[in-house]
């Protein structure tokens, strides 16, 4: 029973990711007095994509098309991770935040490699980008998870919130902290607007859109995919983490239907927050990147010290 | 003591001791003018929050007129008039190089590290939330001295005057749960006049050396070399 819903969770997570995406979307074009596409546009161009014969250049090696597999395959992967509408899965118990990370990273790798491997001058840059922005943001992102980690004295992402919920409404000064250095580093990472904008080809600015540039067809599909619930797996982190009320603790379909909704609703909070912000803000140069990462570094390191300072006991 | 044993009082003050230093530390590091006042505008605001805070905790309602003055003069009114002082001069646009960046951060931090271990006795005699709420005021205190060293345009070091009242505003509505009414008041009207002197004090730098950076005073000397 318990694997039945945390398989259903996961693929629940999977069928969702695009909807985040396209309801994104649509709060952007609102803000910015555009029309605004269908919240199933996403789907539909995921399903246009995968229907399309793919071009692969004659000089990709067995890398470039296995790539988007296992990229996808390990973002699902992190995604069973983290709990979404459930505390205490089998998947969730067997895998710490740090397994997690490690998916990240694995991806991210094998992104990389898919950039460098076609030869041209955009993926080859791409990657570069992708992969010194990754290294500022990881550390940082880790150090906010270290700060949870500590309160709760585990690194099982569910033990975790589940801690966050039993222990009732605690202010505290780490978690601010915590909060700010993950929300800075989830933008970096899922390549939204002050980092990379996902939305425009322009050659001297894009970073996760130059790796992909090459691909086409389902690979390109699977990528997108990848993508999106990359994005909806931070979005869940931070609302999970950090506002964990509503999550359920039992398997009964009251909670499991309370759970869901919960968790619909932050999410479509967060994605507002995420709009408006990518709204007024305007894109950084790269060379911006790194202060703004140190920047997220020092809140991560500053929620560990007052972690210690302000609240550990004496 | 952890964290979750204490009131909810407690806990929201300890937030806000944290996020009035972040704020100190932010502007320690800011090298652009405008975005300084907006720093400093931002540590009022924290600071009001504070003071409502307590005047509701505490249910001392004359706090709630001190939390007003706050509002209307740190987060209104000053930095109102920094800025126009600066569009004025047109030094919004001014990078201000600051020099040994990393040192002077460095500096703060060790600073910070200095007020715990000065006020760690203290725990002795009260909670230890009022060692943390206390040292954080002081390295507000000493963040503000720093910048005014390290800073070289007048406005930074009025910013830096004004965030080290902050601190002590900060310390006083903490450990003494809200100080007399006249106190408060004769505060709000020194801030209040200093701010004024620190205008009158722009125009004179300004006329006789055309400019807010204080390092070209040095150059006035009575012998023409």
């Amino acid at each position: 029973m318990n694997w039945l819903i945390a398989i259903l969770q996961g693929a629940l997570f999977i069928a969702l990711a695009p909807l985040l995406a396209g309801w994104l979307k649509y709060c952007k074009c609102r803000l910015q007095n555009r029309k605004a596409p269908s919240l199933l546009q996403p789907y539909r161009d995921l399903i246009k994509l995968s229907n399309k014969k793919p071009v692969v250049s004659d000089h990709a090696s067995w890398l470039f098309i296995t790539a988007p597999y296992l990229i996808f395959s390990a973002t699902a992967l992190a995604a069973t991770v983290v709990p979404l509408v459930v505390v205490d899965l089998p998947t969730s118990a067997s895998a710490d935040v740090i397994v997690m990370v490690g998916f990240f990273a694995f991806a991210r790798f094998f992104l990389a490699l898919a950039g460098l491997d076609i030869g041209t001058a955009f993926g080859g840059m791409g990657s570069s980008r992708e992969m010194t922005i990754s290294s500022l943001a990881e550390p940082a992102m880790l150090m906010a998870i270290f700060t949870l980690t500590m309160t709760a004295s585990t690194t099982n992402l569910s033990g975790a919130i589940a801690h966050v919920l039993n222990e009732g409404l605690v202010l505290r000064p780490s978690f601010v902290f915590a909060l700010f250095a993950l929300i800075l580093v989830a933008v970096a990472e899922t390549g939204r607007i002050p980092v990379d904008n996902p939305a425009t080809h322009l050659e001297l600015t894009m970073i996760h859109e130059a790796m992909i540039l090459e691909y086409s067809g389902r690979y390109l599909a699977l990528i997108e995919w990848a993508s999106q619930l990359k994005l909806m797996l931070y979005g869940v982190l931070i609302a999970n983490i950090f506002f964990p009320w509503g999550i359920s603790e039992t398997l009964n379909p009251k909670d499991l239907g309370y759970g869901l909704v919960a968790i619909l609703g932050k999410l479509a909070l967060l994605a507002i927050f995420l709009a408006i912000a990518e709204t007024l803000v305007a894109k950084m140069r790269l060379f911006r990147v790194q202060e703004y990462l140190s920047f997220a570094y020092l809140l991560g390191l500053l929620g560990m010290l007052s972690h210690i300072i302000l609240e550990a006991s004496r | 003591m952890n964290i979750e044993q204490t009131d909810f009082y407690t806990q929201a003050i300890l937030s806000m001791a944290a996020l009035i230093g972040l704020t100190s530390f932010l502007m320690l590091g800011q090298s652009r003018l405008l975005r300084l006042i907006f720093v400093f505008a931002l540590q009022g605001f924290l600071l009001t929050l504070t003071t409502s805070l307590a005047a509701h905790s505490l249910h001392n309602p004359h706090l709630y007129i001190s939390a007003a003055l706050t509002l209307i003069l740190k987060v209104i009114f000053i930095p109102w008039m920094l800025r126009r002082e600066v569009l004025h001069m047109n030094i919004h646009r001014d990078v201000q190089t600051l020099k040994n960046k990393t040192f002077i951060m460095l500096g703060g931090a060790s600073l910070m590290v200095f007020s715990y271990y000065v006020l760690h006795p203290i725990v002795q005699t009260t909670a230890p939330v009022m060692l943390n709420a206390l040292a954080v005021s002081l390295s507000v205190v000493l963040l503000g001295m720093l910048l005014m060293i390290s800073h070289r345009q007048a406005v930074a070091h009025v910013v830096g005057f004004m965030s080290i009242e902050n601190g002590l505003f900060f310390a006083a509505i903490v450990a003494t749960k809200g100080m007399p009414m006249v106190v408060e008041l004769g505060i709000a009207f020194d801030v209040l006049v200093a701010a004024v002197l620190f205008g009158i004090f722009f125009l004179h730098i300004r006329s006789s050396i055309d400019s807010l950076d204080v390092d070209l005073l040095n150059r006035l000397n009575e012998i023409e070399k």
